[in-house]
């Protein structure tokens, strides 16, 4: 029953994006040097905290899947990735459009934070024919439970490397020794944050209610002992 | 050279700047929305087959219910012998 509390958390989501782009809009200090551009942050980064948040948990679900042998396990570490990299694509679009407004380049290959993000990316991107090119359900699902655990591990310590180059383009905000945002901005970027945190949520349980419905149906195919369209080599099954 | 952009670059005026938020902003929504299309298309796929899935069950219960099965009149006939 992935579908459950699915309608609460989607009023909630829908609740909480609209008073993140309320308070974004109506609230937020202007920034004193980047001015209306740096109203991007609110999205750019939320959505790319949730992003690599959600490959890591791609990771442990896997690590779950691995140490039970539940096939559920792997459909949650499926869709956590799949969400992620739907949320890396919003991630480097704004992330170019911000680069481009605030730079004049909408990208720059010498900045550790971009390339690094780009590289997460694209690994994450050889997840899917790393998937559909193994047939059997099983082995596709322990191969892709491997690859999640060392992806997912590969994404905090590349986060690290980044942190530790010193770079004077991409701004640091969190963790400065002085300042670093503002309260009315800190409470804003937080309130965004929650917001895309609950997004990416509520759209791994739709992407699971719908896998889960459409096991059913096949299941039911079976049983009833119809022409069966044969099992998907796209998406673990969720029954 | 790249790396002193941001120093020397002002902010950019209110209406050249908005156009760069409100393309931000209007990614993420159309993202949205693809996304939402999407899984309602998948919704309507699933729905199409278990209409057809329904039909064929309540056929094959009419079929069952006008012609027993072979299986069913022995038994029948087993039980009138007796």
């Amino acid at each position: 029953m992935y579908g459950k509390g699915l309608r609460t958390l989607s009023t909630a989501t829908v609740v909480a994006i609209a008073a993140s782009f309320s308070l974004v809009f109506f609230y937020a200090p202007l920034d004193a040097d980047q001015g209306f551009i740096q109203k991007i942050f609110y999205l750019h980064v939320p959505l790319a905290i949730t992003a690599l948040c959600g490959f890591v948990a791609g990771g442990v679900f896997a690590i779950a899947h691995l140490r039970s042998g539940n096939r559920k396990w792997d459909a949650y570490s499926y869709v956590s990735i799949h969400m992620s990299v739907i949320f890396g694509v919003a991630v480097l679009i704004t992330g170019a459009i911000w680069a481009k407004a605030s730079w004049g380049h909408w990208w720059v290959w010498d900045e550790p934070t971009l390339v690094s993000f780009l590289i997460v990316f694209l690994m994450y991107a050889t997840y899917y024919p790393f998937r559909y090119a193994i047939e059997d359900p099983e082995r596709q699902a322990r191969y892709a439970s491997v690859f999640a655990i060392t992806a997912g591990a590969f994404v905090p310590l590349n986060f690290m490397a980044v942190r530790l180059a010193q770079s004077l383009v991409h701004p640091r905000v969190f963790a400065t020794a002085n300042g670093g945002l503002p309260g009315e901005m800190m409470f804003t970027f937080l309130v965004s944050l929650a917001a895309m945190a609950l997004l990416w949520v509520t759209l791994v349980k739709f992407e699971l209610t719908a896998k889960s419905a459409r096991g059913q149906v096949k299941r039911l195919r079976r049983a009833i002992d119809a022409p069966s369209s044969g099992t998907s080599r796209i998406a673990p099954e969720v029954s | 050279m790249l790396a002193l952009l941001p120093l020397a670059a002002p902010a950019l005026p209110l209406d050249e700047a908005g156009k760069y938020v409100a393309g931000a902003y209007i990614v993420f929504l159309v993202l949205l929305v693809v996304y939402v299309a999407i899984m309602a298309i998948r919704v309507q796929r699933i729905e199409k087959e278990l209409r057809e899935l329904a039909g064929f069950a309540e056929n094959r219960a009419n079929g069952e219910r006008a012609a027993p099965r072979p299986e069913a009149e022995a038994e029948a006939e087993e039980v009138g012998a007796k």
